[in-house]
């Protein structure tokens, strides 16, 4: 998968852990699962999303 | 006191126990709403059947409720259509609530230019009761026999013999085709130790139908169905609320896999829970049934000379309302075929189309019901986690509000890509089934395409004169009957300018921006089957 983050990397993963501060663990997933929902909609073309999930499966195994 | 007054079928003794023999070449296991659709159909054909039911009333219970408007098309074609329309209820509007809150409704049909709605909600029996009065307007074609059970059946060299029960005693009859549409637990389908797999699911549910005069909607009088995730009055399952014709409503309730079932349907346990959904305004319990239910399919639905139709076929979960239209759908596609078999224009791949066809369609429709029970029922928390985010994300967000599953609107399958139908480009796909239009003089383009072959033109196209296919003109003028359209309908359906040759049931075979005779009439050997479907697809 290419590199899209580019120079906004260190902006993007901050902003994501800042999302989480002071979240229990139980709200962290649920904002996890809305961040997953909204982001899919975003991309939006099924071919992407199937091989985003195919990534994300194989590095589970 | 229920509130449909079933009035038993008469049995009229068979003339086989008389030495008589019966003439008709069909032979339908099961008259349920498939059965009798199939009986009708063949009978606007021509063709003789034997309709052979174990019972003598109608569903006892309203079972299948919602019509969708594919089946009323079919119902036009078979001519109970409007009927069925002005006795159902039609409902547009849709409410989905997580908890006590509304997330969203939606208009089920914004679409104009169509004769018949998305659903009606109508009880089975009355479908069944007007069907059955259909089939009495063919006495010569269709032979009802109730309390006539059908106990065994044996290929011959010719045909089907069928062992059948009645009070007077037992005969055989002969056919040549036997078609089982004798429902989910088919007795045809377990005589020949068919597999039927698919997937089980453990929730059971709770039906049932209320009758009350005053409505739970509340005071608008406007039609509508209610879904509810997590409700107040039936904590961490799902609940349904549809209505009815006759004051009566359709109560759905999610229960847990490990509940008896029986218990679930004593009035002791189920009067609380409809209490709850109604609030304190008088109600009648008619009818309860607690369920649990699998999608499950035949490999093949062509056994030889046995084919078999509806639930017998394939069953799915209620969800979607899939399981009544796809049933009827089967029929409206097999109708034509045994017709075209019987007279002897069928080519070889005729029969095998309709497996490939319906098993198309089937497995579609499990796939679709299967989907909305599984977002339904969450097999884990982590589906539980992914639902519930859903629902608080559909509030404010439309996609989400999209990808919440109740059931999804069913809807008929494309036939693209199946052997009868030549590959073609165009704004409604060879495949497709046809649009309906509203015509200059009232009628309907659903009136006018289905029942035979028919050869569409719309625009400035030339028909050429095919043998034994009707022709018709829709913007045109041509020495064949035409019609104006209305609005501008038929140019987005259709385009202008191309030609659709339209099978009986209506789909489209092929279409032709400039057809030849020669064409047209291949397009047409090609749908009666001409080309085997193993070769084709």
């Amino acid at each position: 998968m290419r590199d899209n983050l580019g120079a906004g990397r260190d902006d993007f993963y901050s902003a994501l852990m800042q999302a989480h501060e002071g979240l229990s663990e139980a709200q962290s997933h649920q904002l996890n699962v809305r961040l997953v929902l909204l982001m899919a909609n975003e991309i939006g073309d099924l071919k992407r999303l199937r091989a985003v999930i195919e990534l994300a499966g194989r590095c589970e195994r | 006191m229920p509130a449909y007054q079933y009035e038993p079928f008469a049995y009229i003794r068979p003339p086989e126990l008389d030495g008589g023999r019966s003439q008709a070449p069909i032979a339908i296991v099961g008259a349920g709403p498939v059965g009798l659709t199939l009986a009708i159909d063949l009978a606007l054909r021509g063709i003789k059947c034997v309709v052979l039911d174990d019972n003598n009333v109608v569903s006892v219970g309203s079972r299948a409720i919602c019509w969708a408007k594919r089946t009323l098309e079919i119902f036009d074609r078979l001519g109970v259509g409007e009927r069925m329309l002005d006795a159902g209820v039609t409902w547009t509007v849709g409410r989905l609530f997580h908890g006590a809150e509304e997330v969203y409704s939606f208009d089920l049909l914004p679409e104009h230019g169509h004769k018949y709605p998305a659903f009606i909600n109508l009880q089975q029996y009355l479908v069944e009761q007007y069907l059955v009065e259909r089939c009495h307007d063919f006495p010569d074609l269709i032979d009802l026999r109730f309390l006539n059970k059908v106990v065994g059946h044996a290929e011959t060299s010719t045909g089907v013999a069928v062992d059948v029960e009645t009070p007077d005693g037992p005969y055989r009859l002969q056919a040549v085709y036997l078609v089982a549409c004798d429902g989910a637990n088919s007795p045809t389908r377990r005589r020949m130790g068919l597999d039927f797999v698919g997937q089980s699911f453990e929730e059971q549910f709770l039906i049932a139908d209320i009758e009350m005069t005053q409505s739970p909607f509340g005071n608008s009088g406007v039609a509508e169905r209610w879904f509810w995730f997590d409700p107040p009055f039936h904590a961490g399952k799902s609940a349904l609320l549809h209505q009815q014709p006759n004051g009566i409503y359709r109560i759905d309730l999610q229960l847990s896999g490990n509940v008896d079932a029986r218990l679930e349907a004593t009035p002791e346990q189920v009067l609380p829970r409809i209490r709850a959904i109604v609030g304190d305004k008088p109600f009648r319990l008619d009818w309860v049934s607690v369920y649990r239910f699998r999608c499950a399919k035949l490999d093949r639905f062509v056994h030889g000379r046995v084919i078999f139709c509806g639930d017998s076929a394939h069953v799915v979960s209620p969800f979607g309302a899939r399981g009544g239209n796809g049933g009827v759908q089967d029929a409206d596609n097999l109708g034509w075929k045994l017709a075209a078999l019987i007279q002897g224009i069928a080519g070889p791949g005729l029969l095998e189309s309709y497996n490939a066809e319906r098993g198309h369609g089937s497995a579609e429709n499990i796939l679709n019901s299967a989907r909305a029970t599984n977002f339904m029922t969450p097999k884990s928390p982590i589906e539980a986690l992914f639902r519930s985010e859903t629902l608080r994300l559909a509030h404010s967000q439309p996609f989400a509000q999209k990808l919440i599953n109740s059931g999804r609107l069913s809807l008929p399958c494309s036939l693209e890509g199946h052997s009868l139908q030549t590959p073609g480009e165009a704004p409604l796909r060879p495949g497709s089934v046809v649009l309906d239009l509203p015509l200059a003089d009232g009628s309907w383009l659903v009136e006018h395409v289905q029942g035979d072959f028919v050869l569409v033109g719309f625009g400035d196209i030339a028909l050429p004169e095919v043998a034994d296919l009707r022709r018709l003109g829709i913007d045109q003028a041509g020495p064949y009957p035409g019609f104006a359209s209305t609005g501008d309908y038929a140019a987005t359906r259709y385009g202008t300018g191309l030609a659709y040759l339209f099978r009986p049931d209506g789909h489209v075979a092929a279409v032709f921006a400039q057809p030849s005779a020669d064409q047209v009439s291949a397009a047409m050997q090609r749908a009666l089957g001409a080309v085997d479907c193993a070769v084709a697809a």
